[in-house]
């Protein structure tokens, strides 16, 4: 639990417009970003926001599609809070914390189709490319949520995968040496904005996150938004939701450029 | 949009959806609380075919202990689907839908809650949906916030629900399966109309800021609307109840 203290302290440098660790309100942690260093991955990316480490990885593996969905590759997105992360990260399969973070995670990648899946059908009906996307927290100091988003993003944009051959026979085999990019349509960004108190915070640090009323976190493609989440124990207004997906999606524009330049540069 | 070769329309031109509804109409709503004797609060909730039931029981001793809070109650929620609510049988363990929906449900129920007059105890909220047609997360809201004032526990305020989505660039309240499936947006919302706090939103689609304003003005309207209802199941079962123990029988 966190000293009542500490919350006195955050709330009042809040008040004048100052965060503990000497940010602006609406400024986002130092943002550094390592891709490709996972050579045994078709695509990977480290992400620091300040203190917080996520690394997120892609796999990809040949399996049957989904019935409904016969000409679709197939995309699953788990996290993982391991011990190594924080002191109260304990072992064992991913809590309600974890599956939320994957699940609005897949839900802001699904729904700006940023992996084309009809493009990763191989034999309709048969055989697809299963895209496993794949988070781990390594150091928790906040925001675990844009952290592991940025790293998907990142890793997926990285992605190299292995051409899929089909014979005569309708044989499925995989040729490793010939690699090619995931088919991307678009690239979701994911900011998170608390709300302590009546102000409103990008990027919550863990101290901040402890006093924290609540959080909305927005997943943006362009100036449109594709994926929302409340969460916390406390209610926001009208004006407090619209507000925060307006600094949220300013802060996306920043991040989508940061993400741009780490990708293209080719500089791993 | 065409589905099995047939032509599905979702929404006619003139504003009709599949059920007869127009964009900002809502299912007709049944709430009826307590009908789960062993429990200390409970509701059933009806819209159109989406059923659910909500038990709260507590507060209550926490168990196992080191969960326990010495300054608040810890509010516990479980939101589980029949495996016969769904189309496709569900296996009754706990998917991570389920488990996600737990979580945004017990944070939509928490604030309206005085955690902090039950210190070291724990409210456990049940959820059962037996049968899905959209909404459900909406639904056992507007049910589990009944369930928890007829417990008796202090709250804030009731907490209502209700989804909006959208087709064919219209933005419909209350969607049912087949729209969520089908259309283009899914979002989940609920309030404390009295205090106009908003504790549950998810949005899984694409809409833009103007959208979502204009949305979160539709739904607030819809969540008053259901607001009445509670208000008035909840005092219907203590008309019922008076004049149980007037008549001297059992209440």
């Amino acid at each position: 639990m966190m000293p009542k203290l500490k919350k006195q302290q955050i709330m009042d440098l809040l008040s004048s417009g100052r965060r503990i660790d000497g940010r602006g309100l609406e400024d986002l942690r130092p943002v550094e970003i390592r891709c490709r260093s996972v050579k045994n991955a078709e695509g990977s990316a480290e992400v620091r926001l300040g203190k917080t480490l996520a690394i997120a990885g892609v796999k990809t593996s040949v399996g049957t599609p989904f019935a409904d969905a016969p000409d679709m590759g197939v995309m699953i997105v788990n996290a993982e809070f391991l011990p190594i992360a924080s002191p109260t990260f304990e072992p064992g399969p991913p809590d309600e914390n974890a599956i939320e973070l994957a699940r609005v995670i897949d839900r802001g990648l699904r729904r700006a189709e940023m992996i084309d899946l009809k493009q990763l059908c191989i034999v309709p009906g048969k055989a697809v490319w299963e895209v496993w996307i794949d988070i781990h927290a390594l150091n928790h100091d906040g925001n675990l949520m844009d952290a592991s988003a940025l790293a998907a993003v990142t890793a997926i944009l990285t992605a190299e995968i292995p051409k899929a051959v089909v014979s005569e026979k309708g044989e499925v085999t995989i040729n490793k040496s010939e690699r090619q990019k995931l088919p991307i349509k678009s690239i979701p960004i994911t900011v998170t904005v608390a709300k302590i108190g009546d102000k409103l915070v990008v990027d919550p640090s863990l101290d901040e996150e402890e006093v924290s009323d609540s959080f909305l976190t927005a997943t943006f493609v362009g100036d449109n938004v594709y994926a929302v989440q409340k969460r916390g124990e406390k209610g926001l207004t009208v004006e407090e939701t619209m507000r925060a997906l307006q600094i949220a999606r300013q802060k996306a524009r920043e991040l989508l450029k940061i993400v741009k330049e780490v990708v293209g540069s080719g500089q791993d | 949009m065409s589905m099995g070769g047939k032509e599905l329309v979702l929404i006619t031109p003139d504003g009709r959806r599949l059920d007869g509804r127009r964009p900002d109409e809502i299912r007709e709503i049944k709430i009826k609380v307590g009908i789960l004797e062993n429990a200390d609060g409970s509701a059933y909730v009806e819209q159109g075919h989406t059923k659910v039931y909500a038990a709260v029981y507590g507060p209550r001793e926490v168990h196992p202990r080191h969960l326990a809070l010495p300054n608040r109650a810890v509010i516990r929620c479980r939101y589980h689907m029949t495996p016969f609510s769904v189309e496709e049988r569900k296996s009754p363990a706990p998917t991570r839908r389920e488990i996600e929906l737990s979580k945004v449900i017990r944070e939509a129920l928490t604030p309206a809650i005085i955690v902090e007059q039950f210190p070291s105890s724990a409210i456990d909220v049940f959820i059962e949906v037996i049968n899905a047609d959209g909404s459900t997360r909406c639904a056992s809201i507007i049910a589990a916030s009944v369930a928890l004032a007829s417990a008796g526990i202090p709250m804030r305020d009731l907490v209502a629900a209700c989804s909006i989505g959208k087709i064919n660039g219209v933005l419909v309240l209350d969607v049912t399966d087949i729209e969520d499936k089908y259309g283009e947006v899914d979002m989940p919302f609920a309030m404390m109309p009295n205090r106009n706090e908003i504790t549950l939103f998810q949005l899984d689609g694409v809409l833009t800021l103007e959208e979502i304003e204009k949305a979160i003005s539709m739904t607030t309207k819809a969540c008053k609307e259901i607001y009445e209802r509670q208000k008035s199941a909840l005092k219907e079962k203590y008309i019922e109840l008076r004049k149980a123990i007037e008549e001297g029988g059992k209440a």
